[in-house]
């Protein structure tokens, strides 16, 4: 029946007639429509959550609905947690394209607030200039916590998923020795929490929401100004052809090591960035880590594999993921649903989404003749858009 | 004398603190062997220890309990088995995903069991007869569960069937080189989910170790990065069942001194000391071998589809 190899007339070859063949190109309505399909099952698995907790399903989602897109006080909220996930997700976004593996955005994060907290308790510096300082302070310190995974990736070699992992545990337990110890307010009993920050080291909100409209604004112009670096300049393209193949970079004369560390510390400056938010836009101080971030550092994993390469698909995927943080305080308040529902939609999501990639590039076709090279799954969710995809990989072998 | 005790008592201390990451790294080690990285180690432990407690908290008796962490921690991995096997998906987002959903899942079903003790708890028990052996007795075989002694014994027959049988040669070379395995007629899919199935199976075990013997209770934060750690001790040990069971001893060595810093070191920066040393122990590795990957099997990572080259 076919000719593939010695084994091939075997069981399996009889099996099915008909084979998968993957192709070098996802059509964008499938991406969509696969990726719609992965949130709906997602959606009808809350569903059946409501129902056996005992909430009537369409007073729930309404409920969700209503508080957290129709009403204003809940469309901030969900704009919100989109914040940090906006910046987190645009430089996991780079990092993936350049295949570092970048897990530890969430004590990136914490390490961002730090440095943001340091310059707000600690710099005593003029009054208008303490707000720049601390995002410069949070980005820096950001950088310098995920600069270490990459420095070890690119000089020795070494995991580069368990080290930045690693290293989200470590700035976890920094932190609660901070407010535990040497930053503890004096009036903290109970909790730990830092001293409160003065007045111009925190940020201005919309009206009474917590929106910090300006680390949105920086979020916004960095998924602007990454669109156009990827899109337009010679760091774009170094930054394509890495993640296309390796092999191919090096012939092309680009420092993989260099491209992967500036990449590697965007991203994690760009999670600093998101910890100076939450610090100097929400708490105001220095507060327990699980409190600071509720998992964003994880979640953006998604917002960046949902975007698929795209930077400016990180926006609609952040703002997604925004609304699953937000629609899960509405269940844990107003629906008295248990609060760790959106890690179980996040990682459920992340799961269809990673099972169903293959499904969007290829196709079934009756077994004849050769099998061609199957394309390595993991390129499609780290490389950039399918439009300039080298076609080179598809042919038949 | 007092340092013989302190030796015995340290090394005691590290074998109970080490089992879950024996169990769990031996999982590891077997499906990475076979080519499949697994980065859903921290879910399938934490499923495995809610599981565990559930059904050990349920029935009152914990041998269940411990029955249902193991198919827990291998239902984990059908799942990661099914989307980076079957559909070829990214191995690492697969295992990623397997983790937050592992994690959460448990944090959701276990929230009944939070806060209660187990009644009737995994016992401590003695070795008969190499108990008596001085020095090795009170170090390794006297006052420890049922399960830390099993994690020895897991290692070595981890080391024998995958280095001296035959189906353990088909499991390396599927891992190795699965055009091989496949031109040669051998099943490579069944070889890589039976050895990912197995490596669930015993992240399971070493959940459930936590949540029916090391401390017989439920909490979110049970794992707590166990199960990452496992991972790097994997590499660690170069992929070998006997160098894992040194390695974790030498880990939980490190551990067990440095929470006898206690009176030195704030307790937060103690408790930040196992993911330190596990960065640390990469870094050894990594600069130890210097530019010559040997140990990693060579399709590490890689789906296989018949026709690829």
């Amino acid at each position: 029946m076919t000719g593939a190899g010695p084994a091939a007339g075997g069981r399996s070859a009889r099996r099915r007639s008909r084979r998968w063949e993957p192709r070098a190109e996802a059509p964008a309505w499938r991406v969509v429509l696969v990726t719609l399909a992965a949130v709906a099952v997602a959606a009808l698995v809350v569903t059946w959550v409501f129902v056996s907790y005992g909430v009537e399903p369409v007073h729930a989602w309404s409920t969700i609905v209503r508080r957290t897109l129709l009403e204003p006080r809940g469309l901030s909220e969900t704009l919100r947690k989109a914040v940090p996930l906006l910046l987190i997700g645009i430089g996991l976004l780079l990092a993936f394209r350049a295949r570092f593996w970048n897990i530890g955005a969430e004590g990136q994060l914490l390490a961002g607030a730090v440095g943001a907290t340091a310059v707000a308790l600690f710099a005593g510096l003029p009054a208008p200039l303490v707000i720049p300082a601390m995002f410069l302070a949070g980005a820096l310190a950001g950088a310098a916590w995920g600069a270490v995974p990459a420095l070890l990736k690119a000089r020795l070699g070494v995991n580069e998923i368990i080290t930045t992992l690693m290293f989200n545990y470590i700035a976890l337990y920094v932190v609660r020795y901070l407010i535990n110890g040497p930053w503890k307010a004096r009036t903290a009993t109970g909790f730990s929490y830092s001293e409160r920050f003065p007045v111009e080291a925190v940020l201005p909100t919309f009206g009474t929401t917590r929106l910090h409209w300006p680390t949105l604004v920086i979020a916004l112009v960095l998924v602007g100004v990454i669109a156009l670096l990827l899109a337009r300049s010679r760091f774009g393209f170094e930054v394509e052809v890495l993640g296309r193949s390796p092999e191919a970079a090096r012939y092309a004369g680009i420092d993989a090591g260099r491209v992967t560390l500036v990449l590697a510390a965007l991203a994690a400056g760009a999670a600093g960035m998101a910890g100076v938010g939450e610090v100097a836009g929400i708490h105001r101080r220095l507060v327990e880590p699980t409190q600071l971030s509720l998992g964003y550092g994880y979640a953006a994993i998604l917002v960046a594999l949902l975007a698929r390469g795209r930077a400016l698909a990180v926006v609609p995927a952040a703002l997604f993921l925004g609304f699953v943080f937000a629609a899960g305080d509405v269940m844990r308040v107003s629906l008295r649903l248990p609060s760790q529902l959106p890690d179980v939609v996040t990682g459920l999501v992340l799961l269809l989404v990673a099972a169903s990639e293959p499904l969007t590039r290829g196709r079934w076709v009756r077994s004849e003749g050769t099998e061609p090279p199957a394309m390595p799954v993991a390129d499609a969710l780290t490389a950039g858009p399918p439009a300039r995809a080298a076609g080179a990989e598809g042919g038949g072998g | 004398m007092d340092l013989d005790l302190l030796v015995v008592a340290t090394v005691a201390r590290a074998l109970a603190f080490a089992t879950p990451l024996l169990w769990a790294a031996l999982g590891e080690v077997i499906a990475e062997r076979s080519g499949v990285v697994n980065l859903g180690v921290e879910g399938m432990m934490a499923l495995g220890a809610v599981a565990g407690f559930a059904v050990a908290f349920t029935t009152g008796n914990v041998w269940w309990g411990l029955a249902a962490a193991a198919l827990a921690g291998m239902a984990g991995s059908a799942l990661h088995a099914v989307v980076a096997i079957t559909l070829r998906a990214d191995a690492y987002v697969s295992g990623l995903s397997l983790t937050m959903l592992g994690l959460g899942l448990s944090a959701l079903v276990g929230r009944a069991w939070v806060g209660r003790p187990l009644p009737d708890p995994m016992r401590t028990v003695d070795v008969p007869w190499l108990r008596d052996l001085p020095l090795l007795g009170p170090m390794l075989f006297q006052g420890q569960h049922l399960l830390t002694y099993a994690a020895l014994v897991a290692a070595v027959v981890a080391w024998v069937l995958l280095f001296h049988t035959r189906g353990g040669l088909v499991l390396r070379s599927v891992g190795e080189n699965p055009v091989a395995v496949d031109v040669a007629g051998l099943p490579v899919r069944r070889t890589r989910y039976a050895a990912v199935l197995i490596g669930g199976l015993l992240a399971g075990i070493g959940g459930g170790y936590l949540s029916l013997a090391y401390r017989p209770s439920w909490g979110e934060g049970m794992v707590n990065g166990l199960g990452w750690i496992a991972i790097a001790l994997a590499i660690f040990a170069m992929w070998h069942p006997l160098r894992v069971l040194l390695a974790g001893l030498l880990f939980g060595a490190c551990f067990t001194l440095a929470f006898r810093l206690q009176t030195v070191f704030p307790p937060e920066l103690l408790t930040l000391l196992p993911y330190a040393f596990t960065v640390l122990a990469l870094v050894f590795t990594a600069w130890s071998r210097g530019r010559r990957a040997f140990g990693a099997p060579e399709a590490l990572g890689r789906p296989y589809l018949r026709g690829e080259r």
